[in-house]
């Protein structure tokens, strides 16, 4: 008796679908309006994909990329020496100024000096701490120490500064006093977690399978970093090192607490902006720090490293 | 008697509460193709890694031709592993892969890629120097792994699960080639794997492992026509158990037997039983075709049930098919029928 089972069903009767065409060809999408629109965005997987990305499409088109052009373009404007008025007339002006003045070309070299120090201090810091963190703590002991990298970005950053400004004050816990040293020191201490995580990432997707088979072929330990971890690792770092140049090089208020009397671009741009009210030549010293990310973006290009992140 | 290559002794290894390896001794000589086989979690990896010096022995030793080398890092050993995940450095071309160890000991250039090459021949990798690994299936990076380890002229190999992540048509390939590339180069091999198979197919002497500890070690036919457990029965393809009263009835025996699906024939019940032969009657419950063969599940009259493959020399599918729920005798020669200790 089973045929006469299959063919006619106990049971409900199936749901009648409202307004209902004939059933199969005409009608794809049944249900309210809302089904409709889902239905017709799954057949249409670019419009869905172009509706999804338009809100962030439209912060980094206007608010990134917009005020990025408005600032090259004030850049070749000058302001009135007399009345200090914007005058929007486009000058090279405010470029030759920076080329040619001793001053700015002193300031551009420190700052890049800064960074790269900076970068150097955080990833001789931070590798061997990534490493232990990756290859060699439990996963028990892991988990707290990522927790342990992230928690000093929960804190304010001036206080943080502030911090710094106290230990190494003249009368402080090191007293070492202020200046470029000071400034480095703690720009190290506050980009060092932009430099561990990358790394610990990049040693995590680093199969431990791979380190032993370096022993097993006889290598000892630091041939087994030079010839397999560094090159894996490499991309990690040089990920780690855009965050930690390009944060230090567009600094101006670690440098303002702990600096003393040195000054980086950032102090540039800022004094220009509120002392000297000179809008057109902030914004051209500002262009440099892009320009040198720029360089230093097109260079680890260059290593393939990008490709990799 | 020169010193065997590999000399465990009350070898153990405890992850805090856990106890991976409880206590093992083995002696493997030199030139053998040794097998560790074992369901995972058994300890034999564990045990691997040992010798590899990838974990240091929680207590016992660990011996290489007579040298105690428990306390060596990996470096210091004359061993190579090939890897389960094969580990090659994936930023090096095939090339630099195998002449890794030789570049770490300082081999000159010439000698160097020499071996090398000659390494990548043994293994049929002619013309794919320049590759990365990343270029290459899996079969492939296999044999570039072992060539690797080989070019090195270890004293042992260790291979862990080599073939385990390649597709049954490449293993089966693998099995022979590994077994002829072994022969030629004359070096101990050692290897890790679950698969009973593979582990018959392959070596010279088999250690079957269960719970850290070595159940029984032997060749593959005492291994396979002499379990010395029901573990070892069981694991080492199918148990056939026959114990207590159905063992009473039908072998007139105290304790529990086993005899393997293969041997037994499937007649009808009025078959007559030579002298030298036992036999049980019983209900076919389930009859499984697989193609070259089919497998009768028997349930007997004395109680339990037993599992009979017979080769489909005569019959087809339908002809076998069709004995589902007849009712049958089992013959064996009583030589086929062993004793389980427990």
């Amino acid at each position: 008796m089973n045929t006469t089972a299959n063919t006619t069903p106990p049971g409900p009767p199936p749901p009648a679908a409202p307004g209902a065409a004939p059933r199969g060809a005409a009608a794809p999408a049944p249900g309210g309006p809302r089904r409709r629109l889902a239905a017709f965005l799954h057949r249409h997987a670019p419009l869905r994909l172009s509706l999804l990305l338009s809100a962030p499409m439209l912060w980094l088109g206007v608010a990134y990329l917009g005020a990025l052009a408005a600032m090259f373009i004030s850049a070749l404007w000058r302001t009135d020496t007399f009345t200090g008025d914007l005058v929007r007339e486009l000058t090279w002006a405010n470029f030759q100024e920076l080329l040619t003045a001793e001053v700015y070309r002193t300031i551009a070299l420190r700052s890049v000096g800064v960074a790269a120090a900076v970068t150097l201090i955080d990833l001789v810091v931070a590798f061997p701490m990534a490493f232990a963190m990756a290859k060699l703590a439990s996963p028990r002991a892991q988990r707290w120490l990522v927790i342990a990298v992230l928690t000093p970005l929960w804190a304010s950053y001036l206080v943080k500064a502030y911090a710094w400004r106290v230990l190494l004050s003249a009368d402080g816990l090191l007293g070492w006093g202020y200046g470029l040293t000071a400034t480095i020191i703690t720009l190290s201490y506050l980009w060092l977690p932009y430099m561990i995580l990358p790394i610990y990432a990049g040693l995590e997707r680093l199969p431990n399978s791979l380190l032993e088979a370096a022993g097993d072929l006889g290598a000892r330990g630091w041939r087994t970093f030079r010839t397999v971890v560094w090159p894996l690792t490499f991309p990690a770092v040089v990920a780690g090192s855009i965050f930690t140049f390009s944060l230090s090089l567009g600094d101006y208020i670690t440098v303002k607490i702990v600096g003393g009397r040195s000054q980086l671009i950032g102090n540039v741009v800022y004094d220009n902006i509120g002392a000297a009210n000179n809008l057109p030549f902030a914004a051209a010293v500002a262009t440099v720090p892009v320009l040198i990310m720029l360089a230093y973006l097109a260079a680890v290009r260059r290593t393939g490293a990008l490709e990799n992140l | 008697m020169s010193d065997p290559a590999v000399r465990l002794s009350g070898l153990r290894k405890s992850f805090g509460a856990v106890h991976a390896v409880t206590g093992v001794d083995l002696d493997i000589a030199d030139g053998e193709f040794f097998a560790m086989l074992g369901p995972s979690g058994s300890g034999k990896t564990t045990v691997l890694r040992m010798i590899a010096g990838f974990e240091t022995p929680t207590s016992g030793t660990v011996e290489l031709g007579g040298a105690d080398v428990t306390r060596l890092a990996p470096f210091e050993r004359d061993v190579n592993t090939v890897f389960q995940d094969y580990a090659l450095f994936p930023h090096m071309s095939v090339l630099d892969n195998v002449e890794y160890g030789l570049r770490v000991k300082r081999v000159p250039r010439a000698e160097r890629r020499e071996r090398a090459l000659a390494a990548l021949a043994s293994v049929r990798l002619e013309g794919y120097e320049r590759r990365r690994p990343g270029q290459l299936s899996g079969g492939q990076r296999q044999r570039v792994a072992l060539a690797r380890a080989l070019v090195n002229r270890p004293r042992v190999l260790l291979l862990d699960e080599p073939l385990g992540a390649l597709d049954l048509k490449l293993r089966e390939e693998m099995q022979v080639e590994l077994k002829s590339i072994q022969r030629e180069v004359g070096i101990t091999f050692l290897f890790v794997t679950h698969d009973q198979e593979e582990a018959l197919t392959m070596s010279d002497r088999v250690a079957v492992f269960n719970e850290g500890r070595v159940e029984q070690v032997g060749t593959p036919a005492e291994i396979y026509e002499r379990p010395s457990s029901a573990f070892v029965a069981g694991f080492v393809g199918t148990s056939n158990l026959i114990s207590g009263e159905a063992a009473q009835a039908v072998l007139g025996k105290e304790g529990t037997f086993s005899v393997r699906p293969e041997k037994l024939r499937v007649t009808g019940l009025g078959e007559p039983v030579d002298g030298a032969e036992h036999s049980a009657t019983g209900t076919v419950s389930e009859v499984v075709y697989a193609g070259p063969a089919t497998r009768f599940v028997v349930e007997l009259d004395a109680g339990g049930r037993l599992i009979a493959l017979q080769q489909n020399l005569q019959v087809s599918s339908m002809d076998v098919m069709s004995l589902r729920g007849t009712r049958v005798r089992l013959v064996w020669h009583r030589r086929h029928e062993f004793a389980i200790v427990s």
